[in-house]
């Protein structure tokens, strides 16, 4: 049973991870929580829903599109808002996100009805038994698909010019400026990999959950508990913080009680932050 | 001379043209009653909350135009007793929420002046809404919400149509108990499966209480937060318990959720009863075939049709409207505008102190209502329905047919329970 509900855990904490990572880097690089990182999610969903009705383009295959469509959507929402509140106030940086997240919900609420919507016959489906444990094939894809997602952004951080002109910029923002790095665009550029993070999760989610208007919220929320919990601004830690938060969900809901997983979640992200104001890896200043 | 009589002539035929036209302008131009609603319109239970505002429209267009249906309200425009006034609607969005729930009631009640109240759906929520038209002494009547403790409150506004929980539950198990007979099976370990606001948690207390004196076992008494996004812990506790009968009181998302992981996870009870979040139409729409035999409690099923023909004409308009069979829930919903209009009509007044009394006298036939009550007389001091009875339905070729109680049933019951393929 503990090896069932452990494996259920880290599956879930994969795909948490993945929304996370895109959170991380954003505040990392731009000192912004996107509270619309959620609402996000959900319109990557939609968007999976849309190409696998109309061109019956699978979800899981359709994941590097969805990223990539969602990409160009990030660096025009950096172009058109983002941009524009950066040098504003605080209270507007933080706000902004937030109304965006709001506009975004209610509009596909307009446009697209409130009601259920889901994929039907994506090519990942069914469960098997891997020992003695039921292992549901969807969601393991979804993980997998996690992981080479956190795997490209771990090499593209670490190995590309621009991804360590991006940690560059998350370190010391004015030292970077000051080497000769150009802001705007690495903004424009991180801002758009952090979206296509939520785009890649939500087409991988496609897959296998239900697709409603308000779908991206409990995501939206997890993953800022996980960010918070891995450190802002660090992509491992994000990572790593959602795989812990999958399985503390998973084991004490079962030993504890359904009716208090969240609050567990939210109870050890307390501990953390008393005991480790910075999260687990965390080494951006707060 | 003759100037003369030509003036008085003139005055007297304006004098009698003065008073033909008083009473008249009276009636001629009614005014329209205002009465508010509030539902779930946006947030995880947005879609039923939809669903029962299309029902309440539904209501609101049988009782404001005519049609030729043999129906209280239908062949007449508006309220008769008031010269023909129409029924406006002020609706508000809770969210899903208590808090904004009770916020969005008082506004309405203030602001627009409403003369009745009605609706909610969520028993978390009506707890709160019904506290505000308390307070503000304006008569509210509930048809689609079922906590037991909403009525134990000593409320003098607020009225209930639909059967509380202590009775669906109560009726789960006897049905149970009656196919257990019928299939001359021996069904002992009941697991209880509820989401953790006030509705769910009153499910889980009257079940416990029946379960004991029906005799079953207990096996699992499993909470949860309804907008979960993973249910695996629930469901591996749920299976580690292996019981025979299920129980489920769900919203809509964690009920498609809990089904999904289910089906995942291989739990195979002999019987499935589902509520509220399976009536959903969204919900059969969502999980397809994997929602076949699962029973669900209700108060209204298209078969009903049988006995009441106006069942079919109004699901007939329905339909024409929002392209889909009228749900339990939008039927649940569509109750209490007529409950309300009647007890206007009744008072021939809009005065809220004047409906909480006709409230008080209703005494609606079975031949008033297209849900499955025996008609709607209310209890002089809970203000319960004390003629309100519940069926159950079960999915079958994913449409919701009414299989309990037996003399009632349009189809015969489908047992054991098994996933669809």
């Amino acid at each position: 049973m503990i090896l069932q509900l452990l494996t259920g855990g880290v599956l879930l904490g994969c795909v948490y991870g993945l929304v996370s990572m895109g959170l991380s880097l954003i505040y990392g690089v731009m000192g912004i929580v996107n509270f619309a990182h959620g609402a996000l999610v959900m319109l990557a969903m939609y968007v999976s829903y849309w190409l696998n009705t109309y061109v019956s383009l699978d979800p899981v295959i359709g994941t590097p599109i969805i990223a990539l469509i969602m990409f160009g959507f990030g660096m025009i929402l950096y172009k058109l808002v983002i941009k524009r509140v950066l040098k504003g106030p605080f209270l507007a940086r933080m706000l902004v996100t937030f109304g965006l997240s709001i506009f975004f919900i209610n509009m596909a609420q307009f446009l697209w009805s409130p009601d259920y919507r889901n994929i039907q016959g994506a090519i990942s489906k069914g469960t098997f038994m891997l020992g003695s444990v039921f292992i549901e094939l969807p969601k393991l894809v979804a993980s997998v698909g996690s992981l080479i997602v956190a795997a490209l952004i771990y090499w593209f951080l670490r190995k590309t010019k621009t991804g360590l002109a991006i940690q560059a910029i998350s370190i010391d923002r004015s030292a970077a400026s000051l080497m000769g790095i150009n802001l705007e665009k690495l903004n424009a550029i991180a801002f758009g990999i952090g979206i296509a993070c939520a785009g890649a999760a939500g087409s991988l989610l496609a897959s296998y959950y239900y697709i409603f208007p308000d779908v991206g919220t409990m995501f939206g929320l997890v993953a800022l508990v996980a960010v918070a919990l891995g450190g802002f601004g660090s992509t491992e830690g994000a990572l790593i913080g959602a795989i812990l938060i999958g399985i503390i969900e998973t084991l004490g809901g079962f030993y504890i009680g359904p009716e208090y997983k969240y609050a567990l979640i939210f109870l050890s992200y307390v501990l953390i932050v008393i005991v480790r104001p910075k999260g687990l890896m965390g080494w951006g200043a707060d | 001379m003759k100037k003369n009589s030509l003036v008085v002539r003139m005055v007297l035929a304006l004098m009698m043209v003065a008073v033909l036209f008083v009473p008249m302008m009276g009636s001629a131009a009614p005014a329209t009653i205002k009465i508010g609603t509030i539902y779930p319109l946006t947030g995880a239970n947005a879609t039923t909350g939809a669903d029962c505002m299309s029902g309440v429209e539904m209501a609101l267009d049988i009782i404001n135009n005519s049609y030729d249906i043999d129906f209280p309200f239908a062949k007449t425009v508006g309220i008769p007793n008031l010269g023909g006034a129409k029924l406006e609607l002020v609706v508000g969005d809770s969210r899903g929420d208590a808090t904004v729930g009770m916020a969005e009631t008082e506004r309405i009640i203030t602001e627009s002046k409403v003369c009745a109240f009605f609706g909610g759906y969520q028993s978390g929520v009506v707890k709160t809404t019904s506290m505000a038209a308390e307070r503000l002494q304006i008569p509210y009547v509930l048809s689609d919400a079922t906590s037991p403790t909403l009525t134990e409150r000593g409320f003098q506004w607020f009225f209930r149509v639909i059967p509380h929980d202590g009775i669906q539950a109560k009726n789960a198990l006897e049905m149970v108990n009656d196919i257990e007979k019928k299939e001359k099976v021996d069904l002992k370990k009941l697991a209880i499966l509820w989401e953790n606001t006030e509705w769910g948690a009153s499910v889980a207390v009257e079940l416990r209480k029946w379960a004991a004196h029906y005799g079953y076992k207990l096996v699992a008494d499993i909470s949860y937060v309804y907008k979960a996004t993973d249910v695996s812990a629930e469901v591996l506790k749920l299976k580690a318990a292996n019981p025979d009968i299920i129980v489920h009181a769900a919203y809509v998302s964690d009920a498609i959720l809990f089904t999904q992981t289910m089906k995942a996870m291989k739990v195979a009870p002999k019987v499935f009863i589902g509520m509220a979040g399976y009536l959903d139409p969204n919900y059969v729409g969502t999980v397809g075939a994997d929602a076949e035999n699962i029973f669900v409690r209700g108060v209204y099923g298209l078969d009903l049709a049988v006995s009441k023909p106006y069942v079919a004409k109004i699901n007939e308009l329905y339909k024409k409207k929002y392209g889909r069979d009228m749900s339990p829930n939008a039927a649940r919903s569509f109750t209490a505008p007529f409950v309300i209009a009647d007890a206007i009509n009744r008072a021939k007044s809009t005065k809220p102190e004047d409906i909480r009394k006709a409230l008080l006298e209703t005494n609606m036939p079975a031949s008033a209502l297209i849900t499955a009550y025996d008609g709607v007389k209310f209890d002089p001091v809970t203000h319960d329905n004390t003629l309100a009875k519940s069926l159950y339905l079960q999915i079958q070729g994913g449409k919701l047919r009414v299989v309990w109680p037996f003399n009632l049933a349009a189809v015969p019951y489908s047992y054991p329970f098994a996933w669809g393929k």
